[in-house]
């Protein structure tokens, strides 16, 4: 592998900035990525709205690590190490499911649904030093939540969530305050594999350049729905938004509509009155400046390192984990407000299909794109990736400002510098003259 | 194929079944379109919510015929780059279940699909529900359900043919 130090080349006055690619097929980078990212930041596990009900649990692994989430009798959700205290067998051996006691089968040993050991067999035959009450459910390190967003963090001494969450704070605010009473994950995920590493997918999920034409097919299926894609070419020329600590958003025209709240063809004539009802609710509530940013714009947001919420003709939430340098697994949800009308949240779901997911009319070529990069480095005569368009001026989301600011911050980890500056010279200078 | 006696509702299922798999692996994708009714559909739940029902559930896939029209034009086109170049696959339809349901046929039954492109090879397995309808004389898809038994799109990536 290159040397560490010289994993990214970025030289804003000479307008170069380079990724060396053994950054995606390195043991190694790997090994310190889990070293240095996966065991310092915090995490995406999970939504609120997936454990609703007393008892409900749910696993998930979390950096390799089997976790479960549980809401306990008291009504509060907790996160696991999904590991017996015992010897260490699994607890929680389903997906999702509901519990008030859940028991060990190996030695049935027995927790409450709030981690406490309430069932030892023969208790009797342990000495006076065991101690039952100090052999609960391990919880990890940090547990924080954000607005319905759990994050768990390996790192005792990480800081608080919301200094972690920087900008993409006010970025959550505006996803969430979509909904009136809240948000919640619909039924059904997907769940799937890309041969390739994870931070390409980082790259595909931030990075407006290639949408016209990779997803050529897309937009003329959209075309024929009836929908006016022409302002595509216009659609990405919004400023590109780097928000601190790797996060970032692209933020594009919502030219194809969204649920909350520009109606377009895609939404059916059913959903017209409905989504004006949305949009004026949201003027009334937040003026109409915020309303607009809201409801009009479209935005793809990175909170670092792998969590990406799509809020555009729907609201993927995606996240993602590396399993080798070229095999990521990805699982995707659907976040829609938890009093949306069945017609509305129809055309949601109907509208995430023909983009999003394992069968839609994009995300297929995206994973085709990034697992030909990934194939494409085997061939290992050219060693850096260029990633410095729109470095020479104030970037849009067509540039690649937000996928510089996500790398500047994985070699500020990976190279144990910590939080770094992210965004371009030229964007701080502008930055600093606005103030 | 017999001894010129009326074929049985089992052998008529079963051969409309393969010729639907042979026209699929030959990527004869317009004549297999013609084996749909007007108000045709295609189901593919998620693998871990196989009976979500697509207006208030995520799935994978849910036509109707305008969609899949334009997912058979993108199978086609150079530019639906998860399968162009086209992968080869083949098909194993078994177990067969036949029920008459309203002047409905339904047919239940298991699938193995290989999918082969740039090396790698990954199957597809899980079950077929079709409700067949017939139509001037002559059976179509009134709905096609697809359900995967895989936990995740582990090999995958994508369901990218039409399974």
């Amino acid at each position: 592998m290159a040397d560490l130090k010289n994993l990214i080349l970025d030289n804003p006055d000479a307008g170069v900035f380079r990724v060396h690619r053994s950054a995606m097929t390195s043991c190694e980078v790997l090994q310190l990525e889990q070293e240095r990212i996966f065991n310092k930041s915090w995490l995406y596990l999970c939504h609120e709205s997936e454990v609703e009900n007393p008892g409900d649990y749910r696993r998930r692994n979390v950096a390799g690590r089997p976790l479960f989430f549980i809401r306990g009798s008291d009504g509060k959700l907790r996160v696991f190490l999904n590991t017996c205290t015992h010897r260490g067998a699994l607890i929680c051996r389903h997906d999702q499911g509901h519990a008030d006691v859940l028991q060990c089968f190996y030695h049935a040993w027995s927790f409450n649904n709030q981690g406490d050991l309430v069932g030892v067999p023969d208790e009797a035959g342990y000495p006076d030093s065991f101690n039952r009450a100090a052999m609960g459910l391990k919880p990890p390190p940090r547990v924080e939540s954000y607005r319905g967003f759990v994050f768990v963090s390996f790192n005792p001494d990480v800081e608080d969530l919301v200094t972690y969450l920087a900008g993409a704070l006010e970025y959550l605010d505006l996803i969430v305050d979509q909904a009136e009473k809240g948000m919640r994950i619909i039924p059904g995920s997907n769940r799937y594999s890309i041969k390739a590493n994870w931070k390409l997918l980082v790259e595909n999920s931030l990075d407006g350049y290639h949408v016209r034409p990779t997803h050529k097919t897309y937009f003329e299926y959209v075309n024929s729905l009836g929908i006016n894609t022409a302002g595509v070419q216009t659609a990405f020329s919004r400023p590109a938004l780097v928000l601190g600590n790797g996060h970032a958003v692209e933020e594009h025209d919502g030219i194809r509509g969204r649920p909350i709240a520009r109606w377009s063809p895609l939404f059916g004539e059913e959903n017209k009155e409905e989504i004006a009802a949305i949009r004026a609710g949201l003027v009334r509530k937040f003026g109409e400046q915020k309303a607009r940013h809201m409801a009009d714009i479209s935005r793809n947001l990175l909170v670092y390192p792998n969590l990406l919420i799509i809020d555009s003709i729907d609201i993927t939430v995606r996240v993602f984990w590396p399993l080798a340098p070229d095999l990521m697994d990805v699982t995707a949800w659907q976040l829609a407000p938890k009093e949306e009308k069945p017609e509305l949240l129809a055309r949601r779901l109907d509208n995430f299909l023909t983009f999003h997911g394992p069968g839609g009319f994009a995300t297929p070529d995206d994973v085709e794109a990034i697992e030909s990069c990934q194939a494409g480095y085997k061939a290992e005569g050219v060693e850096w990736s260029e990633l410095s368009r729109g470095m020479h001026r104030e970037a849009i989301a067509e540039d690649e400002l937000q996928l510089r600011a996500f790398w500047r911050q994985w070699f500020g980890n990976l190279s144990g510098m910590g939080k770094v500056e992210t965004n371009d010279p030229v964007m701080r200078q502008n930055a600093a003259l606005a103030r | 194929m017999h001894d010129g006696s009326a074929p049985t509702l089992r052998e008529t299922v079963e051969e409309f079944l393969y010729q639907e798999a042979a026209l699929l692996d030959a990527w004869r994708l317009d004549e297999w379109l013609a084996l749909f009714t007007e108000d045709g559909r295609y189901l593919v739940p998620t693998t871990d919510l196989p009976d979500g029902d697509p207006r208030k559930d995520l799935v994978f896939i849910d036509d109707d015929m305008v969609r899949l029209h334009a997912r058979v034009e993108r199978l086609k086109s150079r530019h639906g780059h998860r399968e162009y170049p086209s992968s080869r696959t083949r098909r194993f339809i078994s177990n067969l279940r036949i029920k008459v349901e309203d002047g409905d046929i339904v047919v239940n039954s298991s699938f193995l699909v290989y999918r082969f492109r740039l090396g790698e090879s990954s199957p597809y397995i899980g079950s077929y529900e079709h409700r067949l309808k017939r139509v001037n004389g002559e059976l179509k898809i009134q709905h096609r359900k697809a359900v995967l038994d895989l936990e995740v799109l582990s090999d995958h990536g994508a369901v990218s043919i039409i399974l």
